[in-house]
């Protein structure tokens, strides 16, 4: 809502010099929110002028004037891009040496083959409104004065976000209020100042059955459709930022700017029967102000008459009725209609107007009449109009107490506030306090339990009256361990040399479809957005990989030649329709319900997913470096499970997206934790990665449940160890871990470590067959092994590989 | 060597004579001096002290002479042998430490070559900063509470006293899930974690819940779709607007320095009353830049404060959709951006660095932000 300070001040009774800036600050202190303060910015001559002659240049791909302007002192010749004015127009000259908003400097140049003597301004330009499409036509002013009075620019405009609780101040009626609380300066309110009117004459009769409480229609005769809008009502509407449209049409919106309510007018001779308003009919259709054709909700709420819908009530009007330059008579429309159902329809329609904003917010529901007399006034000194009858329907319930508690004001803002202090801004306020009822004012719908007199006292009284000490002390001792080892695995790829990246959890299915994911996976189970920052990503995602290797492939296309990123966050699984029960507020749901809304949720387990590609250690003075491949993947995935005191154990898989021969399988305790390997050449390409990129995607849940925060110590034995190595030639598709495992628990309880050192594949063993060799370290925790010792353990553990087919290499 | 000395005859052996003597020691400490290195000095050990040496041939002879004569002996070719010995042992010693330094000299390198063999990891911002908040809130007793991204309407909103008509319930703002009726949106803030921990906790309850959270915004320098929060939450008996803003300004003196406090402002927000907005004195000059040409600020853009968040005290009837007597219990509750924060304190100027994930940027902020 932008406000000018003029219009403030003649219902607040501010300090005559106070700046634009100070009200500012107060009505901050207050609670209103006010983005911007906008003041004079045309410096220099900004003049009345009046056009004198126009010749239109044609030999431009656009129509350009150059006119003949009387700006006082002098005629000057400007050319101008618009064509929204005629020979005698008033209109707004900035002559050289003037600058405007943007630094934007006037001066005599040469352009489209004239000397352009300076420039014809357009709200735009001047700052004023967004319009561009014409210059400013201006009703009024002597020509050569100053034409920043006559354009409302020597008046500062507060410019104000108005939260949903305070819909009263979507009026100059509403703010004007509330900067005399702020000043605690004397308030008029310009809706008690309208005189009543009569209610003789022709009257437009009225069907309420639906959406409003309180309907008014009053009828205007003899409009004059000639007659034009005032200049302080322009200059008004502009500041505003409103577009000045027909006497009538601005009639309602200076109406409604001033006192918040708004009216709608309808061209009496266009109406046929009693107005209704009433639910739509099945199918109804409404063709709105704004030419867009639309079909009616069972929900919307209409005005009609016999021809059918001829508006949305709170929202729109429609055209067949709409007031044209040929109206002269009238049907003022001043109601009340419920905001929850104005919501609905403006938020099903995706159509949001100036009354619609008011009614969502609340409008005061004791305005309607007021501002239809106020109307009703303007349109007869203005259009010379005659005051006809008036119907009011009125089924309003009476505004119904609160049980307020004084004290609790300083229970809640933990200052001591007086009763009498709570009584005084109460009342300021508008509210009636009765003992302990507080009755609140028409306009602040919002008030509904103590707590809203509670912040309405506290805003007053001073939110920077509020001392600090300490903090409040919690009761908790310390991060959960769930927390604490959560935090190791998050951390633990960073210290191994990966860079931790963020991306959009969204996802399409072409993604998916680039994973080679089969039509059965799991990761195909996710849920849809309805409305998708982007139709191609309109999943969240099952899996972290797709948005990792985007990442990648961005980083190759600034530059990077090799990567190790990871990245951990939730993914959402196993659920593709959601279907949460809703309940009200204001109680515990039951249980059941409550278990049902957290049950319908997807899974949503933390994930955690490693990239690497191009060289791990690099090339340099030092020698040659190494490129990253499968086994580094899951070494990754081992390390980070072992910062959790998780053992990973690896089995040959073959999953997309990993190269169906280089994926393995991680398990803990035979829980699927994850997979890692190298990421299958296709992903590899169409990503664009350095080749022979791989992967690791872990469920850190999985982790979690497997984790071993106190780690059992181990028994060191201080006695010698004894060396043994050993090749043994196995099937190639004996996999190394089966076998060192089958080694381990041969080799019993004095085997102290079996490692892998060497794999050999070729002419020195058959062709289906490899060559693995294992160094073996042996060691009692009692006494010096014996030769006998030492072979007996060498022979047991070489039995059990020999179940798996491995025979000695000779 | 002589014949034995059977006649008893005072006769002395030439290889006894003192003069021969001083001169086989005179040839051995002019041999160890002469000696260039280790090599040279073990030739001189050879000719000078080994058995077949003068001295040691001296040393036998000793024993050919008469009783009377042996200890006079004896003491002359001791102190000869002792003389050459410690010459030998101080040259070889002198000669280890020129030898080291040689040595050491040669292998002399050039320290600023650089090894980046290995890769350095290094920590999303956002992250570490959520920490750090969470860690200071640990340090004064409160718990850490995280929660799903996709959440039920009731808990996002109606719990928080955000109702069905709420502009806040539109497609303009929120990411509806499924179908019309889904009951699930993606969480717009990190709020429902409060009716979560209420709903399973009974009070007092004192947690920071930071989070990721979702607007239908468009990515731009300044708004991204998907962002961060972090959340405070503390239910109690007698909690106060005064705890409120104690709070804010122990936590804006530990994130930004002794002595930072914060300003509120009323505002509307439907799960507090009363509410209100949270600026933070600018860190960066303190004031010092209002009203002050001379020394503008562009953290603050020399207003002095910067905008930071949202809090209140726990309105009632979120208490209650909870099951907790807001008669009985009273709370606070307050959000920050964690992007927001960050760009402030860091002077991140454009949100894309924030979310694009660009390893150059991760990189820059090391383990620790
Ligand atoms: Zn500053």
């Amino acid at each position: 809502m932008r406000a000018p300070l003029s219009w403030i001040k003649e219902y607040a009774a501010l300090p005559e010099q106070v700046s634009a800036r100070e009200v500012a600050e107060r009505l901050i202190a207050v609670g209103l929110e006010v983005e911007s303060v906008d003041e004079v910015s045309v410096e220099g001559p900004l003049v009345v002028g009046r056009v004198l002659e126009i010749e239109e240049l044609t030999e431009f791909k656009k129509p350009i004037r150059f006119c003949q302007v009387d700006v006082g002192d002098q005629v000057r010749g400007i050319i101008c891009g618009a064509t929204n004015f005629a020979v005698g127009d008033l209109v707004a000259a900035a002559l050289p040496g003037a600058v405007l908003p943007g630094g934007f400097q006037i001066s005599a140049r040469k352009t489209y083959g004239h000397v352009s003597d300076g420039m014809l301004a357009s709200g735009r330009e001047l700052g004023i409104n967004d319009e561009y499409d014409g210059i400013l036509i201006l009703a009024e002013g002597e020509v050569g004065q100053d034409a920043r009075g006559v354009l409302g620019l020597d008046d500062a405009v507060l410019d104000i976000a108005v939260t949903p609780d305070r819909g009263y101040c979507l009026s100059i009626r509403g703010i004007a209020r509330e900067a005399a609380l702020a000043f605690d300066v004397e308030f008029s309110d310009p809706a008690a100042a309208v005189p009543a009117l009569e209610a003789a004459g022709p009257t437009q009769p009225v069907d309420l059955r639906a959406g409003a409480d309180r309907f008014t229609t009053r009828v205007l005769t003899g409009v004059d459709p000639s007659a034009a809008s005032p200049a302080y009502m322009v200059r008004r509407l502009t500041q505003c930022g409103m577009r000045p449209v027909s006497l009538a049409v601005d009639i309602t919106n200076y109406v409604m700017l001033e006192l918040g309510q708004p009216l709608h007018a309808f061209d009496a001779d266009k109406l046929t029967g009693a107005i209704q308003v009433r639910l739509p009919h099945d199918g109804e259709t409404l063709e709105t102000l704004d030419h867009v054709q639309r079909t009616l909700d069972p929900q919307d709420v209409v005005i009609a008459d016999d021809s059918g819908a001829i508006a949305l009530a709170g929202v729109m009007g429609g055209l067949t009725t709409e007031i044209d330059d040929a109206s002269t008579n009238v049907v003022l429309e001043a109601a009340h209609f419920g905001a929850s159902r104005v919501a609905a329809t403006s938020r099903r329609h995706k159509l949001s107007s100036e009354a619609s904003r008011r009614f969502e917010r609340g409008v005061d529901d004791d305005l309607a009449l007021a501002a239809s007399n106020r109307a009703a006034h303007l349109f007869a000194e203005l259009a010379g109009a005659d005051i006809g009858g008036l119907v009011d329907i009125d089924s309003r319930e009476a505004i119904t107490g609160i049980a307020f508690d004084p004290q609790l004001p300083t229970r809640i803002v933990g200052l001591d506030i007086p009763e009498a202090t709570v009584t005084a801004v109460l009342t300021r306020i508008g509210c009636n306090v009765d003992g302990q009822s507080v009755q609140p004012p028409s306009w602040r719908p919002d008030l509904r339990e103590p707590i809203d007199l509670v912040e309405e006292v506290a805003r007053v009284v001073g939110y920077d009256r509020i001392p600090s000490r300490g903090p409040a002390m919690g009761t908790g001792i310390g991060l959960s361990e769930s927390d604490r080892l959560l935090r190791r695995l998050r951390r633990r790829p960073a210290e191994l040399g990966l860079v931790e990246v963020l991306s959009y959890p969204f996802l399409g299915e072409a993604e998916l479809d680039a994973l080679g994911l089969p039509a059965d996976d799991p990761r195909r189970v996710a849920v849809r957005l309805a409305n998708p920052l982007s139709d191609e990503q309109p999943l969240m995602r099952t899996t972290l990989l797709p948005g990792l290797l985007a990442v990648a492939r961005r980083n190759v296309g600034r530059g990077a030649d090799s990567l190790q990123v990871y990245e951990y966050g939730q993914v959402f699984r196993d659920v593709a329709e959601v279907r949460a029960p809703v309940a009200d507020a204001g109680t515990r749901p039951e249980g059941h319900v409550l278990d049902a809304m957290l049950s319908a949720l997807p899974r949503q387990p933390e994930h955690l997913a490693v990239l690497v590609a191009g060289a791990w250690s690099r090339s340099g003075w030092w020698g040659t470096g190494r490129d990253c491949d499968w086994s580094d993947a899951i070494r990754l995935a081992r390390a980070v499970a072992r910062a959790v005191g998780v053992h990973l154990d690896v089995e040959t898989d073959a999953h997309a997206p990993w190269h169906p021969g280089r994926c393995a399988r991680l398990t803990v305790d035979g829980h699927l934790a994850g997979h890692a390997g190298e990421l299958h050449p296709d992903v590899v390409e169409a990503y664009g990665l350095p080749a022979r990129a791989a992967a690791v995607e872990l469920d850190l849940s999985v982790l979690l449940a497997a984790a071993t925060p106190v780690v059992a110590a181990p028994a060191v034995s201080t006695f010698p160890v004894a060396k043994e190595d050993v090749a043994l030639v196995v099937d190639r598709e004996l996999s190394a871990e089966q076998l060192r495992k089958a080694l381990e628990r041969g080799g019993g309880a004095l085997l102290e470590s079996v490692r892998l050192f060497d794999v050999y594949e070729g002419p020195q063993v058959p062709d289906d067959k490899k060559s693995l060799a294992f160094s073996l370290r042996l060691r009692a925790s009692d006494r010096t092994l014996t030769e006998d010792d030492i072979t007996g353990v060498r022979e047991a553990a070489l039995a059990a590989a020999a179940e798996l087919g491995a025979q000695l290499r000779g | 060597m002589s014949a034995p000395n059977k006649n008893f005859d005072p006769v002395t052996p030439a290889a006894l004579d003192p003069a021969n003597l001083q001169a086989a020691v005179d040839a051995a400490l002019s041999a160890i001096a002469a000696a260039e290195d280790l090599p040279a000095l073990k030739q001189a050990r050879l000719e000078h002290s080994s058995d077949k040496s003068p001295l040691a041939l001296a040393n036998r002879e000793i024993g050919a002479l008469p009783p009377s004569a042996k200890a006079a002996a004896g003491k002359a070719v001791g102190a000869a042998r002792g003389a050459v010995n410690q010459a030998l042992k101080a040259r070889e010693a002198a000669l280890k430490v020129a030898e080291r330094e040689r040595i050491l000299t040669s292998e002399r390198v050039d320290v600023t070559l650089v090894n980046d063999r290995e890769p350095v990891g290094a920590r999303h911002p956002i992250h570490t900063i959520s920490e750090h908040i969470a860690d200071a809130f640990v340090s004064i007793g409160y718990g850490v509470v995280e929660g799903p991204e996709l959440e039920s309407e009731w808990f996002n909103f109606d719990a928080l006293n955000i109702d069905r008509d709420h502009p806040a319930r539109t497609m303009q703002d929120t990411f509806f899930v499924g179908a019309a009726d889904s009951g699930a949106v993606l969480r717009t803030h990190t709020s429902p974690l409060q009716i979560r921990t209420l709903l399973t906790q009974a009070p007092p309850v004192y947690v920071v819940c930071p989070g990721r959270v979702y607007r239908t915004d468009e990515l731009d320098a300044t708004h991204t779709p998907v962002f961060h929060q972090v959340e405070g939450l503390a239910v109690d008996k007698g909690l106060s607007m005064v705890d409120l803003k104690s709070t804010l300004d122990w936590f804006a003196a530990t994130m930004f320095g002794e002595g930072i406090v914060t300003r509120l402002r009323p505002s509307y927000f439907p799960f507090t009353e009363p509410s209100a907005e949270v600026d933070l004195e600018c860190f960066a000059c303190r004031g010092e830049s209002v009203g002050n040409p001379d020394r503008p600020c562009r953290t603050c853009s020399s207003e002095g404060w910067i905008e930071w968040g949202g809090c209140g005290m726990v309105n009632p009837r979120v208490l209650r959709s909870c099951g907790i007597d807001p008669d009985e219990y009273t709370g606070f509750a307050f959000g920050m951006g964690i992007e927001r924060t960050l760009m402030f304190r860091h002077g991140i100027t454009d949100m894309r660095d924030l979310v694009e994930g660009d390893v150059r940027f991760t990189t820059a902020f090391g383990m620790d932000g």
